[in-house]
């Protein structure tokens, strides 16, 4: 089970890191919106079950239970909330009049 | 100058997600005293749901299920209720906020009564804060006027 743990935290840093790259290197608004709001959810998905799993492996009983279930509410919420605050910027970012990057603008 | 913001997808998961925020706030307030959290951390979840609202609906919204009005009197009411504890403490002959002596007037002993009037302290300190949050919002928002919309 810790083993387990291990590998679903290990794919979620990958995720989080990924995603601060892409926010850095991503040439406009929309892209870096993107690469965060997509990276960011499922790395922390990943961690807070792992995390979850790996509060399990020290021995099942009902405190450590609500523990985890409450870890995987967290989760629930963050699936919930990071995709709709992406839209929301993403939207405020179009009615503001942000334009996407093209590669034309690039070459002047 | 906010545009007329129609968005199904911002409304609905507002809509949905604020009585799990109000939830997780009183969870905060009620649980203080064994965990991180407490009246001034919940109140401002409180208030912070009802911000929320407004950003995804306007100010009309919410003040049709929080009026100016309730939310003056709500913000009086906490501070009446930290006084008022803290007071009867006095009044039974303890110092200031000494709970302990207020298992004279509670059906339980000196210990439970001081986890009950550090609840109730915490209960009177989170109405007011989320009072004060909604009012500074709406205030600094509106301009002063509380007018639906947002800043022009």
């Amino acid at each position: 089970m810790i083993i387990l743990s291990i590998i679903l935290i290990i794919t979620g840093v990958f995720f989080f890191f990924t995603a601060t790259f892409g926010l850095l290197r991503f040439p406009d608004f929309y892209s870096r919106l993107q690469a965060t709001g997509k990276g960011d959810t499922l790395g922390s998905l990943l961690m807070l079950a792992g995390l979850a799993l790996y509060n399990l492996s020290s021995g099942i009983s009902l405190a450590s239970i609500l523990v985890s279930v409450k870890l995987l509410l967290i989760a629930v919420f963050i699936f919930i909330a990071n995709p709709t605050a992406t839209h929301a910027l993403t939207r405020a970012g179009q009615d503001a009049g942000v334009e996407p990057w093209t590669k034309e603008e690039k070459s002047k | 100058m906010i545009k007329d913001f129609d968005n199904i997808i911002i409304k609905t998961v507002c809509r949905i997600l604020t009585p799990f925020l109000q939830i997780f706030a009183l969870y905060v307030i009620a649980h203080g005293h064994y965990s991180p959290g407490g009246g001034f951390q919940g109140g401002c979840i409180l208030g912070a749901s009802f911000i929320l609202l407004v950003i995804a609906y306007d100010i009309d919204t919410v003040k049709k299920r929080m009026s100016e009005k309730l939310n003056t009197v709500m913000c009086s009411l906490g501070v009446i209720i930290y006084a008022g504890i803290g007071l009867t403490c006095l009044i039974l002959g303890a110092n200031y906020l000494d709970y302990g002596i207020l298992h004279r007037v509670l059906p339980v002993d000196a210990v439970k009564a001081r986890a009950m009037g550090t609840l109730g302290i915490e209960i009177g300190v989170g109405i007011t804060v989320m009072s004060v949050m909604i009012s500074i919002f709406l205030n600094i928002a509106s301009g002063g006027k509380h007018e639906e919309g947002a800043i022009d």
